[in-house]
């Protein structure tokens, strides 16, 4: 028997032209881990929403079809009594949490459903134990990072320990590491226990090689149901967008099969003796440059008087943020960039990222040191609908800044009805369209929830700043799309600058703030993007095969 | 989350924050029925002194004096405000003359004195209230009301919850804003602002109302009765806002601690009402003696 079952499912949003879930019917079985993959606006969240009786309990609309969870049917049972069998996770973790501390959030949905204090007790002991949050117990929930609250979220929606979890994009406000940390978590769960999950992800390699089956959403319809290995070869030929990175290597190096994951990979690679040796060290990471009137070696003298070099588009001249009774968030950064450069500014949640962009906009003062600036800088904080005001977005902006966003025939939209990637060009070109040309653009966290075309598109548009002579800085913790436009990356971590070097070397050689094509390919020559490195195999495959063959053998 | 940005709960090493919430509701009680039935000025700075030293000695004094500025101001605005529009009293101590509306205005000490008893009373409710809300567990307050009335304390909960929300999506709205180029064309009003706060307020509210679905509380369970035996710090927390409560009480019906302010400004102060203002501190401050027991 199936844990969910839907059955010719179609959903229409109140006031909605088209359904979001267009005859949908598969089964999930007890103990199976399912990814839901697909583009944005797929109906994805839809299909999540429909499973754990959101829809159409709360949001009302048009529904026809059956859905089935843990044997209740959800035309007939509401989402409370759902919550019993499957537990349910979204994105933001702000939002899901409901009471002050870590210990009434997990006994609050037991106490809904009349439990008693013993089992509450027991419920709330368990739930901790198997998330590892029970030291945090007692603490109130404001003190907590994104990473925590969403662990405790997860942990309220299996406190009743229920036979389904149904989790929407659950990483993606979190950090690789915390991501990372969600997925083993997950998996742990499903192995362990036998909770079967369904989890909704753009970032495929991050949960793939988890996964038992993945099911792939278009226009509301189900296009791809497979296992993770025939998925990818599916999307090889018919989407292509949704291809991990391994896996377009692999195919741009003419091998099968597509990996799951980085260890499949590697395996493929160790199989045709293209894999470098371990026993060689990656790349030396470069040193942050040393602050100014530190030891730096003086340049030799020279005659002839060179002609002054341009100033920086933004400096940060020994930059602290301490905060009034509380931790030093930046602690003496010394940064400078140039016009036209790209930088991705990478490091852990709590790195110093956002403060350090806050600090280049003028949003925040130093507490010491001094921030140097050419011209405006335009900063684009991570959510885009906050700068959004009016009705249309034609009156956002200048009719010739939307049209040079590519947003001429939208005119007469709602901002908030924009897809993702629409919202963000359109808080991109308010920001750095209108007024003089901004000395640099910066970006924090601007690829969360975007999928891979979407990423392609900003990236491209980054460029076309960086081309104009603009500074480009953006913060991320994907390493993909920081490869993807940057030339130079800024590793930050406990408000300090710890590596600072061209993106091939700090990508290339590392385990969380490295591409999973230079996870794959162990950092070999620095290259981070498949296409790179399928050029990079398929040399090695006519070259060097016969040779590293012989040395492994 | 960024703690410390507005008052809240924060479980901290002090013998009032290991005692329960009904222990802990109960002594804040204690020290807020005080102020109102004491109208005394010297009974009413002792409650002050007692509050000031509780929230010290709970380790959130910094979170309650940062608040003394402003309701200083207030309780003096209050003062002024009375002396304004009382006709009580008859010591009179400036003459304004006729100021339409009021007529013939007359300034007058009892007047002055009482708003300033009024506007005590106030500050020392706001600062109970401010002790509350950073000592006592609201979790634990919102299971006590809820075994009462399960949708008035969710409500209760939901507003709590969406409070600092808010606070945090004004602020990020508030810095999107910044961010606009500032030889903008088009000056945004401020109710389109405004405007957008309230819209981003009923998402939030969507997504929290959501959660509050899945998380199942429309099946109205309520919150099974736990029994724990009473720590020291309940006993003497509890004891000490019943202490304080009958004190209170007692010294009302006794008619001890008079003030009157009607016709002439009469303040009784002998051994009495020191003897009560005395008592008064000490009941409040005794159960911070005790600090065994209250590491997290």
């Amino acid at each position: 028997m199936s844990v969910l079952a839907f059955d010719a499912v179609t959903y229409t949003y109140p006031q909605a032209g088209t359904p979001a879930l267009r005859d949908l019917s598969f089964g999930l079985a007890p103990g199976e881990f399912c990814v839901v993959a697909g583009l944005s606006a797929g109906g994805k969240s839809t299909l999540l929403r429909a499973a754990c009786g959101l829809v159409p309990h709360f949001h009302g609309g048009e529904f026809a079809g059956r859905v089935v969870v843990g044997g209740l049917d959800t035309r007939d049972h509401g989402p409370g009594e759902i919550a019993a069998v499957a537990g349910t996770l979204f994105q933001d973790p702000e939002t899901q949490i409901l009471t002050g501390t870590v210990r009434a959030e997990l006994a609050f949905p037991l106490e809904n459903r009349g439990l008693g204090a013993a089992a509450v007790a027991r419920g709330v002991e368990e739930a901790a134990l198997a998330l590892g949050i029970e030291r945090v117990l007692d603490r109130t929930t404001r003190e907590l990072s994104g990473g925590e609250l969403q662990r405790v979220a997860l942990a309220a929606a299996l406190a009743g320990r229920p036979e389904l979890v149904l989790l929407d994009e659950p990483t993606s406000q979190l950090d690789p590491v915390a991501g990372d940390e969600l997925i083993s978590l997950l998996r742990r769960l499903n192995e362990q226990w036998g909770t079967a999950v369904l989890m909704i992800e753009h970032r495929l390699e991050r949960c793939l090689s988890a996964a038992d089956r993945v099911l792939v959403l278009a226009g509301g319809e189900l296009v791809c149901d497979a296992a993770p290995v025939d998925f990818l070869e599916w999307a090889a030929r018919a989407a292509p967008a949704l291809q991990t990175p391994g896996a377009r290597l692999l195919q741009r190096a003419g091998m099968r099969p597509a990996p799951a994951g980085v260890k499949d990979a590697r395996a493929t690679l160790r199989a045709h003796g293209l894999l470098r040796p371990p026993a060689e060290p990656g790349p030396d990471l470069p040193d942050p440059p040393a602050p100014a009137g530190d030891a730096a070696p003086k340049e030799p003298h020279r005659w002839r008087r060179r002609a002054p070099a341009p100033p920086p588009a933004l400096r940060f001249d020994g930059v602290w943020h301490e905060l009034a009774d509380g931790p030093a968030i930046l602690r003496g950064v010394d940064l400078s960039i140039e016009a036209g450069e790209s930088i991705a500014l990478m490091g852990r949640n709590g790195a110093g990222k956002s403060t350090l962009l806050r600090h280049a906009q003028g949003l925040s003062r130093p507490t010491r040191g001094r921030v140097e600036r050419a011209g405006r800088v335009a900063l684009l904080l991570q959510n885009p609908g906050d700068y959004f005001l009016a009705d249309r977005v034609a009156d956002e902006v200048a009719a010739p800044v939307l049209a040079a966003a590519g947003l001429a025939g939208l005119g007469e939209r709602h901002p908030r009805d924009l897809s993702g990637g629409e919202r963000q060009r359109l808080a991109l070109a308010i920001v750095a369209g209108g007024g003089p040309a901004p000395a640099a653009v910066c970006l924090d966290e601007p690829t969360r929830g975007m999928d891979r075309a979407a990423k392609g598109d900003l990236a491209d548009r980054l460029a076309g700043y960086a081309a104009a002579g603009a500074a480009v800085v953006v913060a991320t913790h994907d390493a993909e799309f920081a490869a993807s436009f940057a030339r130079r990356v800024v590793l930050l971590a406990d408000g300090r600058v710890i590596a600072d070097g061209p993106v091939g070397e700090i990508l290339s050689g590392g385990w969380y703030f490295a591409t999973e094509t230079a996870r794959i390919l162990g950092g070999d020559g620095g290259v981070l993007l498949p296409e790179d490195g399928g050029a990079l195999l398929r040399r090695r495959l006519t070259d060097c095969a016969p040779r590293w063959g012989a040395e492994l053998a | 989350m960024t703690p410390g940005l507005s008052l809240a709960y924060r479980r901290r090493a002090s013998p009032l924050h290991a005692a329960r919430a009904a222990a802990g509701g109960i002594y804040c009680l204690g020290l807020v029925l005080c102020a109102l039935i004491l109208v005394h000025p010297v009974e009413l700075l002792a409650v002050l002194v007692a509050v000031l030293a509780a929230a010290r000695l709970a380790g959130v004094g910094a979170e309650v004096r940062r608040a003394v500025l402003p309701m200083l101001v207030l309780v003096l605005a209050i003062s002024a405000l009375n002396a304004l529009i009382s006709r009580n009293g008859l010591t009179v101590i400036a003459r304004l003359g006729e100021l339409p509306p009021f007529g013939q205005i007359d300034i007058t000490l009892e007047a002055l004195a009482y708003g300033l008893v009024l506007g005590l009373q106030l500050l020392l409710a706001v600062f109970v209230a401010m002790l509350g809300t950073a000592t006592v567990n609201p979790d634990e307050l919102l299971r006590i009301f809820r075994r009462i009335s399960l949708r008035s304390a969710l409500t209760a909960a939901l507003a709590t919850r969406l409070v600092p929300v808010l606070e945090a999506d004004g602020r990020r709205l508030a810095d999107a804003q910044r961010c606009r180029p500032p030889d903008e064309t088009r000056p945004r009003p401020r109710v389109a602002v405004v405007r957008a706060v309230a819209t981003g307020a009923l998402d939030r509210a969507l997504d929290v109302a959501a959660t509050l679905e899945v998380r199942g509380y429309a099946l109205g369970g309520r919150p099974p009765r736990v029994r724990h035996r009473l720590s020291r710090h309940d006993l003497a927390f509890g004891a000490a806002g019943l202490a304080l409560i009958a004190t209170a009480v007692a010294a009302k019906l006794a008619g001890l601690a008079g003030f009157d302010a009607d016709t002439t400004l009469s303040i009784a102060l002998g051994p009495p009402e020191l003897g009560l203002a005395a008592g008064l501190i000490l009941i409040a401050v005794a159960p911070f003696a005790d600090r065994r027991g209250i590491d997290l």
